[in-house]
C-alpha cells in the first residue's frame, strides 16, 4: 500500500462533556473518494471540521503527506488549510462579493496573485462549474445550486490536494441537487481526492471507493459500497439505514 | 481655500438676495451673513477631520472590542464607556483648560477636533461592534478554510460586510457630530454658533440671528444626509 495522503489517528472531541467524536482513525489515499454516511448528529460534520481544524480536536493526530499538523502554529495551519478545500452545507459564500470576487479574493489575499492572474484563474474555475455567465452576480442573486457551484469553484481555485464536502446538496431544492452532483462527479472523474458527507446514497454508491458509516462519533462500519450495500449484507447497519431512508440499495 | 469658499458663500447668500431685493436690511448683508459664513467655514474645518478620523478610530475600536484578546477588548470597552458616559462639554473643558496642568497646551482648534474625534469614535465603535457581531460565524469559517489569517479575515471579509450594515447608524452619528460641533465655542473656537452668539449679543437681534443660524445647520445636515444616502445606495445595493 502506498503512503496515505491524509492520515487521521485517534481523533476525540467533546462539547460540554458530550462526546461527539470518539477515537476515530482512518487513512485517505491519493485519488480516493471516501463517503461518510450515518444519522444526523452522528459526528460527520464535526469530523470534517476537525480535519481542517475549524474545530480543534481534543486529542489525536492528523498527518498530511506524512507530516503531522500542529494547529498551534498559525503559518503551518494556514498552509495546510490552503491544500484542503472545504465545501459547506450552506455554501457560505461571501455575501458582499460577486461570484467572481468570491473566487478571486483568496487567490489575491492568500496566494498573492495579481488581480489579472486571479481573474483568469477564477474564470477558468467558474467555467468548469458552468457559471461563466454569472460572474457578476452577487450570492443573493444566485440559486442554491449556483451558490454551491461557486463555492466549489472557490475551493478549486486554491489547487487543493484534497476536498472536504459537508453535505453539499442537503440545503438544496430537489431539482437543483443534480447540477451540483454533476460537478462533483466531474471532479471525481478527474481523480480529485475527496471526503464527502452525504445522504445521497445513489450518488455515494456510484463514486465512493469506501463508505464510512458514522454513528455516535465512531466508525461503525466501513467498506466498499459493494461490501456494505449488497443483498447478502442485509444485517449491516449501513444497509438498514439506507432501507430506512427508503433508498433502493443493492448492486446495480 | 478659505477665500474661495467665502467668496462663493457670500455671493450665494448675500449677493443673490441683494440682487433680487435691493432694499434688504443691511444687518443681514453687512453683519450677520458675512460672519456666519466665516463660522460655517470654521465648522466645516472641525467636522470633516473629526468625522473621518472618528469613524476610522471607531472601526478600529469596534473591531478590538469584538476580536482582540480580553485585555485589549476590555480596554477598548472602558474607553468607549468613559467617552459615552461623560458630557462632551466636560471633555472639551478638560482637554483645553485641564491638560495645560501637564504642560500639554493645545490651540482651541486642535482641542476641539481632538475632543470631537475621541467622543464620536466611542459612539461609532458601538455601531460597528453591533454590525460585526451580526455577521454570521460561517463567513469566518469559510475564510479560515481558504487559508485566511484572522486579521485578513476581519479586514477583507467581516469588516466590509459590517460597515455596510453599520452605515445608517454611523451616518446618524455624523449628523449628531455636525450639531454638537457647536460646542467648540466653549474652548473659544469661533465656529457657526460662536459667531451667531457674538452677533446676537452685540446687536440684540436675537431672534433673527438664531433663526438664520438654525437654517445654516439645517443646510449642513441636509448636505450630509444627501451624501450619506448616496453612499448607502451605492454600497448597500451590492448585497
Amino acid at each position: 500500500m502506498t503512503k496515505p495522503i491524509l492520515s487521521v489517528r485517534n481523533i476525540c472531541k467533546s462539547f460540554n462533556k458530550k462526546e461527539i467524536l470518539s477515537n476515530l482513525s482512518f487513512d485517505v489515499q491519493k485519488g480516493e473518494i471516501k463517503v461518510l454516511i450515518g444519522p444526523s448528529g452522528g459526528g460527520k460534520s464535526s469530523l470534517l471540521q476537525c480535519l481542517n481544524f475549524l474545530i480543534f480536536a481534543d486529542s489525536g493526530e492528523i498527518s498530511f503527506k506524512g507530516n503531522s499538523i500542529n494547529p498551534k502554529k498559525p503559518t503551518e495551519l494556514r498552509k495546510y488549510r490552503q491544500q484542503v478545500g472545504m465545501i459547506f452545507q450552506d455554501f457560505n459564500l461571501f455575501e458582499h462579493l460577486t461570484a467572481l470576487e468570491n473566487v478571486t479574493i483568496a487567490l489575491r489575499k492568500v496566494r498573492k496573485f495579481t488581480k489579472k492572474e486571479a481573474t483568469e484563474r477564477a474564470l477558468k474555475e467558474l467555467t468548469l462549474v458552468g457559471l461563466q455567465d454569472k460572474t457578476d452576480h452577487y450570492p443573493a442573486q444566485l440559486s442554491g445550486g449556483q451558490k454551491q457551484r461557486v463555492s466549489i469553484a472557490r475551493a478549486l481555485a486554491m489547487d487543493p490536494t484534497i476536498l472536504l464536502l459537508d453535505e453539499p446538496t442537503s440545503a438544496l431544492d430537489p431539482e437543483l441537487v443534480n447540477e451540483v452532483l454533476q460537478v462533483i462527479k466531474k471532479l471525481a472523474d478527474n481523480g480529485m481526492t475527496m471526503i464527502m458527507a452525504t445522504h445521497q446514497m445513489d450518488f455515494a454508491q456510484n463514486i465512493a471507493h469506501e463508505i464510512l458509516f458514522i454513528e455516535n462519533g465512531t466508525i461503525i462500519e466501513q467498506g466498499s459500497p459493494k461490501e456494505l450495500l449488497c443483498e447478502s449484507q442485509k444485517l449491516s447497519r449501513t444497509y438498514s439505514f439506507c432501507s430506512a431512508l427508503g433508498i433502493h440499495t443493492g448492486e446495480k | 481655500m478659505e477665500e474661495l469658499f467665502l467668496s462663493f458663500m457670500n455671493a450665494l447668500v448675500i449677493g443673490v438676495p441683494k440682487f433680487f431685493f435691493p432694499q434688504i436690511d443691511p444687518f443681514y448683508t453687512e453683519e450677520l451673513l458675512p460672519l456666519l459664513n466665516i463660522g460655517l467655514y470654521n465648522s466645516i474645518l472641525l467636522i470633516i477631520p473629526s468625522a473621518s478620523i472618528g469613524f476610522i478610530l471607531g472601526a478600529i475600536l469596534g473591531s478590538l472590542q469584538t476580536y482582540a484578546n480580553p485585555v485589549v477588548a476590555k480596554t477598548a470597552t472602558i474607553y468607549s464607556q468613559i467617552f459615552r458616559g461623560t458630557p462632551l462639554v466636560l471633555q472639551l473643558l478638560i482637554i483645553y483648560f485641564g491638560l495645560p496642568a501637564f504642560n500639554i497646551v493645545l490651540s482651541p482648534y486642535f482641542a476641539a477636533v481632538i475632543g470631537f474625534t475621541l467622543c464620536t469614535s466611542a459612539y461609532q465603535a458601538e455601531y460597528i461592534r453591533g454590525a460585526l457581531v451580526s455577521i454570521k460565524k460561517e463567513q469566518t469559517l469559510a475564510a479560515y478554510a481558504l487559508g485566511f489569517s484572522k486579521f485578513a479575515t476581519i479586514k477583507n471579509i467581516i469588516l466590509p460586510q459590517a460597515l455596510r450594515r453599520a452605515l445608517p447608524g454611523c451616518g446618524n452619528e455624523i449628523i449628531y457630530l455636525i450639531k454638537y460641533s457647536s460646542l467648540a465655542y466653549v474652548v473659544t473656537f469661533y465656529e457657526l454658533t460662536g459667531n451667531g452668539k457674538k452677533i446676537a449679543s452685540l446687536t440684540f437681534r436675537v431672534l433673527d440671528s438664531y433663526f438664520i443660524l438654525a437654517l445654516y445647520y439645517l443646510f449642513l445636515v441636509s448636505i450630509a444626509t444627501l451624501l450619506l444616502h448616496y453612499l448607502e445606495k451605492n454600497i448597500l445595493s451590492q448585497q
